[in-house]
């Protein structure tokens, strides 16, 4: 009576196991961003690529885009105590560092009301604005920025 | 007597055995100038290490970690500025002024002053409001001690960092604690600071 029970859970068992040893781990020709690679093999990481230094702005390719960061960013700390990229950005003091000024929308909130300082939800700046590294597209890209940006 | 008998009879009586206990006193006083002298200046410098500097938890703990991320710890070239490079004057005067300013802070230390992270966090403000004071008014001697302005390549320089250096800064209108506060550690909330 009870042989059956264990009959059962070994075959059983040895059938899932034989199922997993055979089973090959393939991504099925997609390439994704880490190129075509075996699901179950872990690629080398490529060398980090290094941040701009300094340049002037960069052009944007669309109306509302969030301009990309031309400077790099190592050590500006924002959080509750300070902001490090308003003692360039902020309105008092753009014209003395040649910063762009923060624009009239990092005022508002998201029901449309100006405040009298940096709406909150404009306040981490790098949630929106990324630095850049010089490094080829990592997919194709096709798409075409508005031309009245000043991009050919 | 003449001047020159004056001389003779006490280089007499230094030549004579009464004199040994003030030969002994003279010596001992010497020595003990040499090896307390050494002993203070070591002792000093024992003081001046970074080693030292973070042997209390308050410092390791709090501004040491958040400096290890900073360019003065980790960066291209492999030099590094430690604590006392930033926080000690290297003339010696300076030295003692701002070593006997420290006692305090070890009364501070022993009352438990910033012994946990909140507290330490809630004295922040005023503790680099008395860096930022003592800077500004050596006019960032410790930076200057490393960076030179005489000799700054502005080819090499970034654009923004060529704008404000070969202005305000050469200028003599602003010092480097004036744009830099905050190069090595978090900041405390800085409500109400000029510029920020
Ligand atoms: C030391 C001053 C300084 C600090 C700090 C600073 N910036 Fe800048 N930023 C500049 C300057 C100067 C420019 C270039 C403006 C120019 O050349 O016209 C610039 C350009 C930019 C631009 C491009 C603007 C445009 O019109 O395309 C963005 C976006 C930006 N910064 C974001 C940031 C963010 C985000 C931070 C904080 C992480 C930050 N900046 C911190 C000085 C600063
Ligand atoms: C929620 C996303 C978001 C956040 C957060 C944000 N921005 Fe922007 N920013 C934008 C967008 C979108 C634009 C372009 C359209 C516009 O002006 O609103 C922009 C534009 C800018 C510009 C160019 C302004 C101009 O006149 O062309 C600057 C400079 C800038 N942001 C700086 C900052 C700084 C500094 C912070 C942090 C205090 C910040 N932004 C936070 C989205 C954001
Ligand atoms: C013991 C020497 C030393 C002292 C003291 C020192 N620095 Fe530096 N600092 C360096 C070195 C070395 C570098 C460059 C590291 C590298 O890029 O390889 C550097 C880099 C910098 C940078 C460049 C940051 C960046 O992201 O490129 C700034 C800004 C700076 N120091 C400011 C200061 C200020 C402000 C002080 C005074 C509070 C100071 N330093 C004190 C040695 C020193
Ligand atoms: C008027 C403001 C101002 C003053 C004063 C100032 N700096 Fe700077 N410094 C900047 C800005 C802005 C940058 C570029 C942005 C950044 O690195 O965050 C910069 C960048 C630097 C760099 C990196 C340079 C590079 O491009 O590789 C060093 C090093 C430096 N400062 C050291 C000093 C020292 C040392 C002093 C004092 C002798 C000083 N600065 C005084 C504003 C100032
Ligand atoms: C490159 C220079 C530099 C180095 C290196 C440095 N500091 Fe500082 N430290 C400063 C400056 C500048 C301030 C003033 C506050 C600010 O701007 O962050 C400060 C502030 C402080 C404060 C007051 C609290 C605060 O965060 O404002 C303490 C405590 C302190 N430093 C301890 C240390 C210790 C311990 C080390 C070594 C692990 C160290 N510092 C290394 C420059 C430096």
């Amino acid at each position: 009576m009870k042989i059956l029970p264990i009959i059962m859970i070994t075959a059983s068992l040895a059938m899932a196991l034989s199922v997993q040893a055979y089973q090959e781990v393939t991504s099925g020709g997609l390439e994704t961003i880490r190129g075509i690679a075996k699901i179950n093999e872990t690629k080398s990481a490529e060398a980090l690529k290094r941040v701009i230094k300094d340049k002037n702005p960069i052009q944007r390719n669309y109306v509302h885009q969030p301009p990309v960061v031309p400077h790099q960013t190592r050590g500006y700390r924002v959080n509750k105590d300070s902001n490090k990229c308003l003692t360039c950005h902020g309105w008092k003091y753009a014209r003395e560092t040649g910063a762009t000024k923060i624009s009239l929308t990092h005022f508002e909130t998201r029901d449309g009301k100006t405040l009298s300082d940096v709406s909150p939800r404009r306040y981490f700046c790098s949630q929106c604005h990324v630095t850049q590294a010089d490094a080829p597209e990592l997919v194709d890209n096709l798409f075409k920025p508005v031309e009245s940006l000043g991009n050919d | 007597m003449t001047k020159e008998s004056k001389i003779k009879s006490l280089l007499s009586y230094l030549k004579s055995p009464s004199s040994a206990a003030l030969w002994l006193i003279l010596a001992i006083g010497f020595a003990g100038g040499v090896i307390f002298w050494g002993g203070f200046n070591t002792a000093l410098e024992v003081t001046n290490t970074e080693a030292f500097c973070i042997s209390c938890h308050e410092m390791e703990d709090n501004v040491y970690e958040e400096y290890k991320e900073t360019i003065h710890y980790s960066n291209r070239s492999g030099v590094r500025a430690t604590c006392p490079d930033c926080h000690v004057p290297k003339k010696w005067t300076h030295k003692i002024v701002r070593k006997i300013a420290a006692s305090k802070e070890v009364w501070g230390m022993l009352t438990g002053l910033i012994d946990t992270r909140e507290k330490f966090q809630d004295h922040r403000r005023e503790l680099a409001e008395r860096e930022w004071k003592r800077m500004k008014e050596n006019d960032s001697l410790e930076c200057r001690n490393c960076h030179n302005f005489e000799y700054m390549d502005f080819s090499e320089q970034g654009n923004r960092s060529v704008k404000m250096h070969s202005s305000a800064l050469a200028s003599g209108e602003k010092t480097c604690i004036d744009c830099h506060k905050g190069i090595a550690h978090e900041l405390p909330d800085m409500k109400g600071v000029d510029n920020w």
